[in-house]
């Protein structure tokens, strides 16, 4: 492979384990946090994650560097960012409530609460921090949205688990979630060092 | 400098203007699910316009399902049967749900959408049901722990009901709920002036709705209410009316009376109220009053636990057995109860004993 295809692809994979976006940025708690007490639920909301973030990445790498850098108005990415997702949210939920109403009981009432989601945000953000191109875009949207998926995915699982588990009262709920977090965090630091980029 | 300003302006507005004619056309095209039309109860037909939940088209149509979060989600009042035209389950629904709702199609009206032709069951009784808003007229205790609260009718200007019906009073939110809360009352107003009710609504210790109409409503303020509700009314026969209340039961019974008074009704009737002792009782001059427009009507209050200080002459002792004691016979009588469960299945017990037909004891149960 050529490294024009090859840096792609590192990203890609970069964002899925070295530097889940979950785990390594913290980003996209709220969700993380409130939706994972079911492996249902989060597959839900897991998938319209990928999807959303691959596309909001693409569609703001357009309007940054076709709108706002000619313009020099790179200064309003954040206000930007914010008004291009929230409205392609709301325009898919609107298309997928017409089209197919099995995705819509499965995705449609997760996609309003996305429209929220830092991560959704924070990958545009970093997509202009780290000068990706439109390829290399996609790659790191689509990549972070399958980190974000896995994550949220394991959680599930494991308070699935901890359903059953004996907790001390004081960290019931939220913050037995936030200290397994931290452990899975942990566990994702090992695939550090496994890709070339950081 | 002014130049960036007005870059920066419109680049902004131009982005968020294109996106907002984005969400408008598709708001007129995917969202746009046409004409449809929804059936209730097999006969009545409604043609309304798709993409709306339930519960909004139908308030559009004048009929009001009761609802206490205003189509939030978070309340589980507004059920409906919905037979055809649906789809599945809503993840936002199925908590409210139990699992004899799902199998008779209950659906809950403020998530579900209408996208096409829908047939719907719906109470006949909920036909008549409108929200109203109103203005507090004139609140004053009744005793010390009784009050009667008139309300006077802004929109809708008028109420239809019969007299013993209910309405559900509306808690805004306040202190003790963060959400509006629904109660029901009794009307004890002659219900022929369909401009105002009168409630009467006795202070229940740490309740939601009792604690707000106590310490909180004052007069001239507004509060919403929904109704008519219930079948608890007087039944034309020629048997003798035995009427039988406590507290605040006193409320559906005292609109009856008044209603009867209306007629010019010739009824035999006898009303039996039971209190502790005389400081649980009240509007006994305007029972008098009624005695004397009512040829065969009598008002026999009953204090269980009369004060020495009350010099109390009239009937002393369980309302159960005051009514034991003067009814010497149930035939040709009917009874209409109304109070707490534990009075009214006592009474029901003296009156099958004396010989009333089980259903011809009518009652009104409130906790």
């Amino acid at each position: 492979m050529s490294p024009e295809t090859a840096y792609p692809v590192a990203i890609f994979f970069a964002a899925i384990f070295t530097n889940n976006i979950l785990l390594s940025n913290y980003l996209g708690m709220c969700s993380f946090l409130s939706v994972s007490r079911e492996i249902k639920t989060s597959i839900g909301l897991g998938v319209a994650v990928i999807f959303v973030m691959a596309s909001t990445s693409m569609l703001n790498w357009v309007v940054y560097y076709k709108i706002l850098i000619p313009l020099e108005l790179e200064y309003l990415r954040f206000i930007i960012f914010i008004i291009v997702i929230a409205a392609f949210v709301q325009l898919v939920e609107m298309i997928i409530e017409r089209v197919s109403e099995v995705l819509y009981t499965a995705l449609g009432i997760f996609l309003p609460l996305i429209t929220v989601n830092c991560a959704i945000l924070g990958v545009s953000l970093f997509m202009v921090i780290r000068e990706y191109s439109f390829i290399e875009s996609f790659t790191f949207g689509l990549g972070s949205g399958i980190g974000w998926f896995l994550a949220i995915m394991a959680m599930a699982g494991i308070r699935q688990k901890l359903k059953r588990a004996r907790i001390p009262r004081g960290l019931e709920g939220a913050g037995i979630s936030l200290i397994i977090t931290g452990m899975m965090a942990l566990a994702f630091m090992g695939f550090s060092g496994m890709l070339p980029i950081g | 400098m002014v130049s960036a300003l007005l870059i920066s302006v419109g680049a902004v507005s131009g982005i968020s203007a294109f996106l907002a004619l984005l969400m408008v056309i598709a708001d007129a095209t995917i969202a746009n699910y046409g004409d449809v039309k929804i059936t209730i109860n097999g006969d009545k037909e409604l043609d309304v316009k798709g993409g709306k939940p339930l519960l909004g088209i139908l308030m559009e149509e004048g009929i009001f399902i009761p609802s206490a979060c205003g189509g939030r989600g978070s309340c589980g009042l507004c059920k409906v049967r919905v037979t055809e035209g649906a789809g599945q389950f809503l993840p936002t629904e199925l908590p409210w749900l139990t699992e004899e709702d799902k199998a008779a199609n209950i659906r809950l009206s403020c998530q579900l959408k209408v996208k096409n032709d829908m047939f719907i069951e719906i109470p006949e009784e909920l036909f008549n049901v409108r929200q109203f808003r109103s203005r507090v007229s004139s609140l004053r205790d009744l005793t010390h722990d009784i009050k009667e609260l008139r309300l006077e009718l802004i929109d809708p200007a008028e109420i239809e009901m019969l007299p013993g019906q209910f309405v559900q009073l509306q808690t805004p939110e306040y202190e003790l709920t963060d959400e509006p809360v629904y109660r029901a009352y009794s009307v004890s107003s002659d219900t022929k002036d369909r401009r105002r009710i009168e409630l009467e609504i006795r202070l229940v210790p740490n309740g939601i709705c009792t604690t707000y109409v106590h310490n909180y409503l004052k007069e001239g303020d507004e509060i919403i209410f929904n109704g008519p509700y219930g079948d608890f009314h007087l039944r034309e026969t020629e048997r003798e009316i035995i009427f039988i209340a406590g507290g605040s039961g006193m409320a559906p019974i005292k609109s009856i009376l008044l209603n009867m008074a209306d007629e010019g009704s010739t009824r035999r009737a006898r009303y039996f109220f039971g209190a502790r002792s005389t400081r649980d009782l009240f509007l006994v001059d305007k029972m008098r009053e009624l005695e004397e427009k009512l040829p065969n009507f009598t008002f026999i209050p009953a204090l269980s636990n009369p004060e020495p200080d009350d010099n109390w002459k009239g009937a002393t002792g369980l309302i159960t057995d005051v009514v034991a004691d003067h009814l010497e016979s149930g035939d040709n009588v009917e009874a209409y109860l109304c109070g707490s469960p534990g009075m009214i299945d006592a009474c029901i017990k003296v009156l099958t004993d004396k010989g009333v037909p089980e259903e011809l004891i009518y009652y009104d149960k409130f906790g």
